[in-house]
């Protein structure tokens, strides 16, 4: 049984243009993929078409299957019932993602209420286990905080709180690291891992980087212009890449690599 | 002020150069109308010889006022004091403004606080009040009316352009050219103005629409240029009490005026999306 | 947050200060003598020596200022030159007028425009929204006095439906006539500000509509509706609510020239008679206390924001942006 199944996914804008272009593929339950591509390659409307939340104007159309339900042209109660519960998402900016006026704590209570139906000390007792379970420190101020007044890495942290918080089946991360410090990356990046370890969550893990991709996924595709290029375990996308393409990705990577080595080694 | 637009929408977003199109056709029009009174009118502006309100004809084409003066002629003037308001009013309001501006930008510690507090209050101030007070002060003529609303504008373009300078000042290449020993006259005329004037000319355009309607107001509430000069507002305020006898006197003037503020405010829109960076991405 | 009223009370101090300064210095300008009005035609010098110092415009300027403002710190805005009669009762009486007015067209402004901005943002690809978009441009371009003279062309002397101007002799004693003959002008003003308000609805909403936090909300689960109810309002009011403060401001100010089309007995009125006639009193007692409603607007519209806006709460600075 497959949890997402996609096939020949298609998303236009209202003046014509194609922005992903026939664009297939699966996951099982608990199984990890990383989409690797530049911006613009079509990555990020690829995970806002499986949520069904395209920008106004754009249309979507071939088939995308969430945990049974097809997400293409269904009605917007249905695709209410089907957000949260059995995807949620982590986006790129964690400053913008959050509401700038509501503190943490509500803002974190309001999927808890809405999947969960907890209310009162219940629901107290919640927002807090979800913010220790993000490893933030004193959970208590965290919550009573607004958005700007906590770091980014936190803020980031609160985001993932939140969509774990619908306990989803598949977690969708949108270069959740990218608009992080580099020294919070990694962290952050081992935080994904274990929580959606315990919770054996899927995962679809978006980024323009190669190696952040590595830290989390096994398998991946690499996307251009729309189009899926090539898909196979990172690994073998390493070691021999056979698309043009993916070459010059892992080249690039590979550069950058020992470019920071050579900084570091003594 | 400036909106991210999300690609869907700037995509779906109509060509605006239609909108600038369209603004300098209408624009165009009352400007032409005001050009060609300076060297041509049908009437002389004292001449009562058409009879009393005798409404549209062929040679009165809006008729004449309740002294026989020819509606078509003072509304051809009306067009050259509105458009001379519009244009003196923004004048004082750029020369004052940008200079204040640009002076408080530079401006450190206790004499930034005081600046900037300054131009609060004097937005705070009542524009209409403050012309009011300075056309009394000096009395009623279009100088007076011009200078009152530019003085009043400028407040708030100071205040703009102190917001739009502190920003280009922020950015690295300045540093860069500051610690290069580049002098501040130069920094502001090789950086600081050519990034702020696609904003503040599109600013100017939409407060040449509000100095228009300023000016008509003053005019209507007898605050502007003194008869015989036929502004459009004072024509508005003569033809009231004749609204339903000879509707074309107090309609056509009206008309004009919206036209005019119409046709500036859509230039303003247009401009923007022509000249601001911000937007300009969208055509490449 | 007391630190900030006390600097916002101070701001509000200084700038009711510095306006009076200004007021007083401008209509010393004023071309004229004040003791001609009070002289008939033809009066000797030592009449109008008289006049200049019943009134007291022959004592030097900085005395007439303080004169003036330790009347003003007991709340006693002077004598009217002209009738000899206090300026205080004056403009309260007049305020009968111009408050209602002014109030009535503002909140009307509002329930016209929050609903127009928020259809002409969120329909704006059907053309209804196009159309709502459209006439709000429309708005902001016509002068309010031409509006209310067509309004009262139709309306007045064509349907006969209601007073083409004036006000009732016993004022709100007779509350029908007295609504009647506000109805008109309130409609005008409502109509005017009601345009440029619903701009800056429509842009506050498309701000929301394309925010990222929206996307979140919905992303995990909550109905647009509900979205839009708990972080769509209070985010899309924080722009609006600014915007507010200066609105009903000129909507004030917007009352001077529309008493003056309908023939009101308002504060405008007042200050154009005053104008003409050189009375200084009244017309310092009638800009001082417009003035005043400005700031205090302004004042007001800067707390309700910092309280809706948990961003401003740190900020120190006291000026309304």
């Amino acid at each position: 049984m497959t949890l997402l199944d996609i096939r020949g996914l298609t998303v236009r804008t209202a003046d014509g243009r194609t922005l992903v272009d026939d664009l297939s593929l699966t996951l099982g339950p608990g199984e990890r993929l990383g989409v690797i591509g530049e911006s613009g390659s079509g990555k990020s409307l690829t995970t806002l078409a499986v949520l069904g939340l395209l920008p106004e104007g754009m249309t979507a159309t071939g088939s995308v299957e969430l945990a049974g339900t097809q997400i293409v042209g269904a009605t917007e109660k249905r695709l209410t019932t089907v957000r949260g519960r059995d995807a949620a998402i982590v986006f790129q900016e964690p400053l913008t993602a959050l509401d700038p006026l509501m503190r943490v704590g509500r803002q974190l209570a309001e999927p808890l209420r809405g999947k969960r139906r907890l209310t009162g000390g219940a629901l107290k007792r919640a927002v807090a286990e979800a913010l220790e379970q993000v490893r933030l420190p004193e959970p208590d101020r965290i919550a009573r905080a607004f958005p700007h007044e906590i770091s980014g890495g936190q803020r980031q942290r609160v985001a993932l709180a939140m969509a774990l918080a619908c306990e989803p089946k598949l977690l969708i991360a949108d270069e959740p690291t990218t608009a992080l410090d580099v020294s919070v990356q990694a962290e952050m990046l081992a935080l994904i891992d274990t929580l959606v370890r315990e919770r054996e969550m899927a995962v679809l893990f978006v980024s323009h980087d190669l190696a952040v991709v590595a830290k989390v996924t096994d398998r991946a595709l690499v996307m251009k212009d729309g189009r899926a290029v090539e898909e196979g375990t990172v690994e073998r996308l390493v070691r021999a890449p056979r698309e043009e393409y993916t070459k010059a990705l892992v080249t690039s990577a590979r550069r950058l690599e020992s470019a920071l080595d050579l900084r570091s080694a003594p | 002020m400036k909106r991210r637009t999300s690609p869907a929408d700037r995509a779906n977003r109509p060509n605006r150069s239609y909108t600038l199109i369209a603004g300098c056709v209408l624009a165009g029009l009352i400007a032409l109308l005001a050009l060609v009174s300076l060297v041509w009118l049908p009437y002389a502006a004292d001449d009562t010889s058409g009879g009393r309100l005798t409404g549209p004809a062929a040679d009165h084409l809006l008729g004449t006022d309740k002294l026989g003066r020819d509606l078509f002629t003072q509304a051809m003037t009306g067009s050259r004091i509105a458009v001379e308001a519009g244009l003196g009013s923004v004048l004082v309001a750029a020369a004052i403004g940008v200079t204040l501006g640009v002076l408080s930008a530079f401006a450190q510690g206790w004499l930034d606080d005081t600046l900037s507090a300054f131009l609060d209050i004097l937005i705070a101030f009542p524009t209409l009040l403050l012309a009011m007070l300075i056309v009394a002060a000096r009395s009623a003529t279009l100088g007076s009316a011009v200078l009152a609303i530019g003085l009043a504008q400028s407040a708030v373009v100071a205040r703009l352009v102190r917001i739009l300078v502190k920003r280009v000042l922020a950015q690295d290449y300045i540093t860069a050219a500051r610690t290069s020993g580049t002098s501040w006259p130069r920094i502001v005329a090789g950086h600081v103005l050519p990034n702020i004037w696609p904003t503040l000319v599109v600013n100017l355009a939409l407060q040449f629409g509000l100095a228009v309607l300023a000016e008509a107001g003053l005019s209507y509430l007898g605050l502007g240029a003194p008869p015989p000069n036929a502004s459009w507002g004072r024509m508005l305020q003569e033809a009231q009490a004749t609204f339903t006898t000879a509707p074309a006197g107090a309609l056509a003037p009206g008309i004009l005026l919206v036209l005019l503020v119409i046709g500036v405010n859509l230039v303003a829109d247009g401009l923007r999306d022509t000249l601001d960076p911000a937007t300009r991405r969208r055509r490449a | 947050m007391a630190r900030y009223l006390l600097r916002r009370l101070a701001f509000l101090l200084v700038s009711l200060a510095l306006a009076s300064v200004v007021l007083f210095v401008l209509l010393r300008m004023l071309p004229g003598d004040p003791a001609n009005a009070l002289t008939s035609v033809g009066a000797g010098p030592e009449q109008i020596a008289a006049a200049r110092h019943s009134i007291g415009s022959d004592r030097p300027l900085p005395e007439q200022f303080t004169h003036w403002i330790g009347q003003l710190a007991t709340g006693d805005l002077g004598t009217s030159f002209v009738s000899s009669l206090p300026v205080g009762p004056e403009v309260s009486s007049r305020l009968d007028v111009t408050v209602p007015l002014t109030l009535a067209a503002f909140v009307l402004a509002v329930l016209i425009a929050v609903p127009a901005g928020f259809v002409a943002a969120y329909k704006r690809r059907t053309w209804y929204g196009a159309l709502l978009s459209g006439v709000s441009q429309l708005g902001i371009a016509v002068p309010v006095f031409w509006l209310g003279m067509i309004l009262i062309a139709v309306f007045s002397l064509n349907a006969g439906w209601l007073p083409a101007g004036g006000f009732p002799q016993e004022g709100w004693a007779a509350p029908t006539e007295a609504v009647r003959s506000l109805a008109l002008p309130v409609v005008t003003i409502a109509l005017v500000m009601g345009a440029s308000l619903t701009r800056y609805v429509r842009s506050a909403t498309l701000d929301v509509l394309n925010s990222d936090y929206l996307r979140t909300a919905r992303a995990l689960g909550s109905s647009f509706g509900r979205a839009m109810w708990r972080h769509g309002l209070r985010n899309a009011s924080v722009p609006v609510i600014s915007i507010l403060g200066i609105e009903l401001a000129s909507t004030l100010l917007g009352a001077v020239v529309v008493e003056s089309v309908f023939a009101l007995p308002g504060l405008g009125s007042m200050l154009a008679t005053g104008i003409a006639q050189h009375d200084y009193p009244v017309i310092q007692g009638v800009l001082f206390v417009s003035t005043l409603a400005v700031l205090l607007i302004g004042f007001a519209a800067d707390l309700v924001q910092r309280i809706v806006d948990p961003r401003l709460r740190n900020r120190l600075s006291g000026g309304p942006r």
